[in-house]
């Protein structure tokens, strides 16, 4: 079952931009899913329309089985949006704050829950001050604690760690896993792409509004990823005409150091690294160093996004 | 599915008293003693003079209508000033996201707005009650008019808070609209000594309506019959209350 399930969904903006266009997702229960794309992609709007701060111009959604549209109020309920944009009241405290959104929410607030929140985003010692004097990292961690506050089921991260140090990133995530491990679906969406392949187990890449692919991590990154076997010669190489017909199985690119071959697999399923080191070395002589280097999905959302803005322009 | 909020619409009403009681120099004291100097201020200016046609001096006549005065102020001022700083600090987008229908946001926004207009009219005769005589001839007329007039202006706050942008453009509402109609509501003087065009003008602003059924209720005289002024007063919060309603269901402003 889809805890989210998004269907040509559209979004045009009263200027004529098109944010987002035709997008459909599926975002399994209980899953840990990264949407990604550049800046300017419509992460932000796709976010912005599920928690309806944002009015879609056309297409369907339907969260945990319930239409998102026509069951609106039920359905805000099953979310937790961590927004982009640190805001905070100034009038209050972080423990009345999350008081207030519990019952914004329509749930009795719960303290043993915020207590817990409290803890583990490391704001009990800030509890009794106003937010107006915590600092940025401190703001948007509570932010995170509103989002949680009233126990969604699916809880959207907007870019939640941008401005917040290592160590603070490293425990948000650890608890996020927890609540994933406990049922709840999350949404994320972040430009630290090294922790979006460590944390989800699904991914979207979105660009220019429109769906670039969406997959389980997995499957992206074994259908799409590449190795490279790169060679040094610690000296700038040119290719020939005869060794770019040599070496065009590997598609070649050249550097001010050495050679860089693409690998991929043989019918029997092996990888074509001594093919490739071979032709390399028939062509160039033998390398002083060499190695494999896997794409990871950095390497990927890049030679996708690229790929797609090519195809449009 | 949908069911109602009752207790997103009391957390939002809270918060909004609170919002107000915690900054309550601002809100509440300032606009008590603001209404207590203009009172000093004509007092001694007026001396013991009459106000024409009314057979009441110019204290006694006053008291009721800067008591208004500063209840429609500050009922404007709770909404407008709460949704502009949501806005500028990023926080409605909680009231956007929280499952709360738009009655239900437009309800506690009022109640709030008619709670703090209440507070301070009651600290403001409650400050000059040893010094003038406060007498009550008609308290229902009093609480119906205390209570539309602060249902009128908290939904006008609360639609010129959408509408805003900034805080600069609810200084403007404040000082090109609600300023200005407020003063020329009957506040300071009887419209029956203003000439008979202008006498025409303010039978169209509803805060004279406001301003005189309300010191009817205190002095039992007025510029208009309080009970024929009652169906424009209430036509005209219940057109302000659907008006909130419809913009808030719709985003007006607050969503893209």
């Amino acid at each position: 079952m889809s805890a989210l399930e998004i269907k040509g969904l559209n979004k045009v903006y009263s200027n004529g931009n098109v944010a987002l266009h035709d997008v459909s997702l599926s975002v399994p229960k209980g899953s840990f899913f990264a949407l990604l794309g550049p800046n300017g992609a419509g992460k932000s709007t796709l976010i912005n329309i599920l928690a309806d701060t944002v009015l879609a111009t056309g297409g369907s959604a339907r969260l945990f089985d319930q239409d998102l549209f026509a069951e609106r109020n039920w359905c805000k309920r099953q979310i937790g949006v961590v927004p982009q944009e640190v805001a905070f009241d100034p009038f209050f405290t972080p423990r009345e704050v999350l008081a207030i959104t519990s019952g914004l929410f329509g749930s009795k607030p719960d303290d043993a829950w915020i207590d817990h929140l409290l803890d583990r985003l490391e704001l009990t010692a800030h509890v009794g001050k106003n937010t107006r004097q915590l600092s940025g990292g401190m703001r948007r961690r509570l932010l995170v604690a509103q989002a949680l506050v009233h126990k969604p089921k699916l809880v959207i991260l907007d870019e939640p760690t941008a401005g917040v140090d290592v160590e603070l990133r490293r425990r948000l995530w650890g608890f996020m896993r927890e609540l994933n491990a406990a049922g709840t679906t999350i949404l994320l969406t972040t430009h630290y792409l090294d922790e979006a392949e460590e944390l989800c187990d699904h991914v979207a890449i979105i660009d220019q509004g429109k769906v670039v692919t969406a997959q389980p991590m997995a499957d992206l990154m074994q259908q799409v990823a590449s190795s490279y076997l790169w060679m040094n010669y610690d000296k700038p190489l040119s290719l020939s005409e005869a060794d770019t017909l040599a070496l065009a199985d590997f598609k070649p690119r050249v550097s001010d150091t050495g050679v860089c071959l693409q690998l991929g697999k043989l019918e029997n399923g092996q990888s074509t690294f001594h093919t490739a080191y071979e032709a390399a070395v028939a062509r160039f002589g033998p390398p002083q160093d060499a190695g494999v280097r896997s794409e990871d999905l950095e390497d990927v959302f890049l030679r996708l996004t690229k790929k797609e803005i090519r195809e449009t322009t | 599915m949908s069911t109602m909020n009752l207790r997103g619409c009391m957390t939002l009403f809270k918060r909004e008293v609170h919002r107000f009681l915690k900054v309550k120099m601002q809100t509440i004291v300032t606009p008590a003693l603001t209404a207590i100097l203009y009172l000093l201020i004509f007092r001694y200016a007026m001396g013991e003079r009459q106000v024409p046609g009314l057979d009441v001096d110019y204290f006694t006549f006053l008291v009721p209508g800067l008591a208004m005065m500063a209840m429609m102020q500050n009922a404007f001022a709770n909404t407008s000033s709460s949704m502009i700083m949501g806005k500028v600090m990023g926080m409605n987008i909680y009231l956007l996201m929280a499952p709360l229908s738009a009655l239900e946001v437009v309800v506690a926004f009022l109640a709030a707005a008619v709670v703090r207009a209440t507070v301070v009219a009651v600290v403001f005769l409650s400050v000059l009650s040893p010094f003038v005589d406060i007498s009550v001839m008609h308290l229902g007329i009093i609480l119906l008019y205390g209570l539309c007039a602060s249902i009128m202006m908290g939904g006008l706050g609360l639609i010129a808070g959408m509408w805003a942008k900034d805080f600069d453009n609810i200084a403007m509402v404040t000082n090109f609209v609600i300023l200005p109609l407020t003063f020329l509501s009957g506040v300071f003087y009887s419209v029956k000594q203003l000439p008979e065009f202008w006498q025409q003008i303010n039978d169209a602003n509803p805060f004279f309506y406001l301003t005189d059924g309300f010191r009817y209720g205190f002095l039992g005289i007025g510029d208009t019959d309080p009970y024929a002024s009652i169906m424009v007063v209430i036509g005209t919060s219940l057109l302000t209350i659907v008006s909130c309603w419809y913009l808030w269901r719709i985003g007006w402003r607050m969503k893209e």
